[in-house]
């Protein structure tokens, strides 16, 4: 099992306000993993720095063993790590076709039909909606959408950001079902979730990030039973 | 007849003012800045345009590509100079650039061309005598033609390119949401100059279009219209570019028809007063839309 992902000692700053103070993980081939914590932690900030969005004063992040700390944005998409953000942030004035031809931009052009085809078996709702302004669809398959645009560029990275935010039940299950059908097509998986719970009973390992440190980690199972986590963030 | 006239004069000059708001409403959309020196590059444009005709002696289509050619390189080079490296520091430090930017072109174009007027001469000047129907009841000049025409095909051309390209999309993708638009791998500072490269050719166009129906080219001769083109953008809905060439051909027509039915010295606060109203009412324009978060 090669290292995909390797995060060294990364510190992050808004301005004056130090929000990851020193967070280290690494993510294998083929994993799930997980970074779980309270609003605010530092878990989205963790994501935008990988992706290039922010830049760490210190340490390093290796892709595929070659640093990505000072890559610009869009070439680290071109590397293979596609990053699904928070709130999706679709094109809401485009349409879902347009959208998944989006998240193709640095694909090969042979592959575009292939991968339009392998999310839209993934997501069959959007097959029925391609022509559909993407601003008009619910917000799980906007979720689905966004999913399934950065699923367009043959990741070898898939960054999750709150799957989950803001969706009934019902969906959020589903939205974890295709998560878990990624995962065994192969998909290396980063996920950050609020919804521990969730996030605990599909990752293989997991790392809680607290006031922009890693305060714990180990594997889903490990944690879901620690005390410390069902305390803090599965309600008992 | 008279009012057929006017209508389609009115037509002409909006078609003029579309072409030019196209340019405000891209960079608007793609950079949220408003680009005051755009009107300025008209004038460059027609300068430029004018120069190959009268000094080089060139044929008027070449010397309309060399002005295209030369305000694409300029407003790149705008764009990479003043307002790249403020981007990120706040929309005040942007639009007081544009100012100066706007300021420097004007005296520059002063410092080379100087304060009279130069007579442009139409591109059009082949075609002397003027389209008359009806028996001579309307007639219409073939620069009011050839402006409709090449609004038209400009419109044409800009919407196959923004729904259908690649880069058009790109460039619609980076209007809505930049972050994302990264993270999709697009290169955001080259769509911008991208952006800022098509809206800068346009403006030649436009420059050379307005020159030719209204000849007296100055070194202050882009500002009005800027202005007004700028209202229309607003007028439309900025950011929109179905608005931008919406709300130039409605500007254009008010104008003209202000001018011929209440008084020509009115006519520009009859515009801007017709652009207070819309905005009263709808405060994103015609075809402006406010896209509301959906959970």
């Amino acid at each position: 099992m090669g290292t995909v992902l390797t995060v060294r000692d990364i510190n992050v700053y808004y301005g004056a306000i130090h929000a990851i103070k020193g967070i280290s993980f690494d993510v294998n081939k083929g994993e799930i993993v997980t970074l779980i914590g309270a609003n605010g932690a530092g878990k989205s900030t963790t994501l935008h720095t990988i992706s290039g969005l922010l830049r760490s004063k210190t340490g390093d992040i290796e892709f595929l063993e070659s640093s990505i700390a000072r890559t610009p944005a869009h070439k680290i998409v071109a590397k293979g790590i596609s990053h699904v953000p928070e709130g999706r942030r679709i094109f809401q004035r485009m349409t879902v076709e347009e959208n998944l031809q989006m998240g193709a931009f640095v694909s090969k052009p042979e592959r575009i039909a292939h991968n339009l085809e392998y999310v839209y078996e993934q997501f069959p709702r959007l097959k029925e909606r391609t022509k559909q302004i993407a601003g008009t669809l619910s917000g799980g398959e906007q979720q689905m959408l966004a999913m399934g645009r950065a699923l367009m560029c043959d990741p070898r990275l898939l960054m999750l950001d709150e799957p989950s935010m803001g969706l009934a039940p019902i969906l959020v299950d589903q939205i974890f079902e295709i998560i878990q059908n990624l995962h065994k097509a192969g998909t290396t998986i980063l996920l950050v979730e609020q919804n521990a719970q969730m996030a605990l009973s599909v990752a293989d390992r997991a790392y809680v990030i607290e006031t922009g440190r890693i305060t714990l980690s180990g594997t889903g199972e490990e944690l879901a039973k620690s005390d410390e986590v069902r305390k803090a963030y599965l309600g008992g | 007849m008279i009012f057929l006239t006017n209508l389609i004069n009115g037509l002409s000059l909006g078609s003029v003012y579309a072409i030019i708001a196209l340019g405000y409403t891209m960079v608007y959309g793609i950079s949220k800045m408003l680009n005051f020196a755009h009107g300025d590059v008209i004038m460059v444009g027609a300068y430029i345009s004018f120069c190959g005709t009268s000094y080089l002696n060139l044929p008027a289509w070449v010397s309309v590509i060399l002005a295209m050619i030369v305000c694409t390189a300029l407003g790149v080079l705008i764009e990479g100079l003043a307002y790249r490296p403020l981007r990120g520091t706040g929309s005040l430090a942007v639009l007081i650039t544009a100012i100066g930017v706007s300021y420097f072109l004007q005296n520059a174009a002063l410092l080379i061309w100087g304060s009279a007027p130069k007579v442009f001469t139409s591109v059009f000047e082949k075609f002397t005598s003027n389209i008359s129907l009806f028996g001579g009841e309307l007639t219409i000049t073939w620069e009011a033609l050839f402006t409709l025409v090449a609004a038209v095909l400009v419109m044409l051309g800009m919407t196959f390119f923004t729904g259908h390209t690649k880069v058009g999309k790109a460039m619609r993708a980076v209007s809505e949401d930049n972050g994302a638009a990264q993270l999709m791998g697009i290169n955001v500072n080259t769509t911008i100059s991208m952006t800022f490269a098509i809206g800068s050719a346009l403006a030649a166009i436009a420059g050379v279009l307005l020159c030719s129906s209204y000849p007296a080219l100055m070194p202050t001769t882009g500002a009005m219209p800027g202005i007004k083109a700028f209202t229309a953008a607003v007028f439309g809905g900025i950011g929109s570019i179905p608005g931008a060439m919406l709300g130039g051909i409605l500007i254009g027509v008010i104008e003209i028809f202000g001018r011929a039915y209440i008084s020509s010295e009115l006519s520009d606060a009859i515009v801007f007063g017709v652009l207070i109203i819309v905005l009263l009412v709808k405060p994103t324009g015609l075809l402006g839309e406010k896209i509301t978060e959906k959970v």
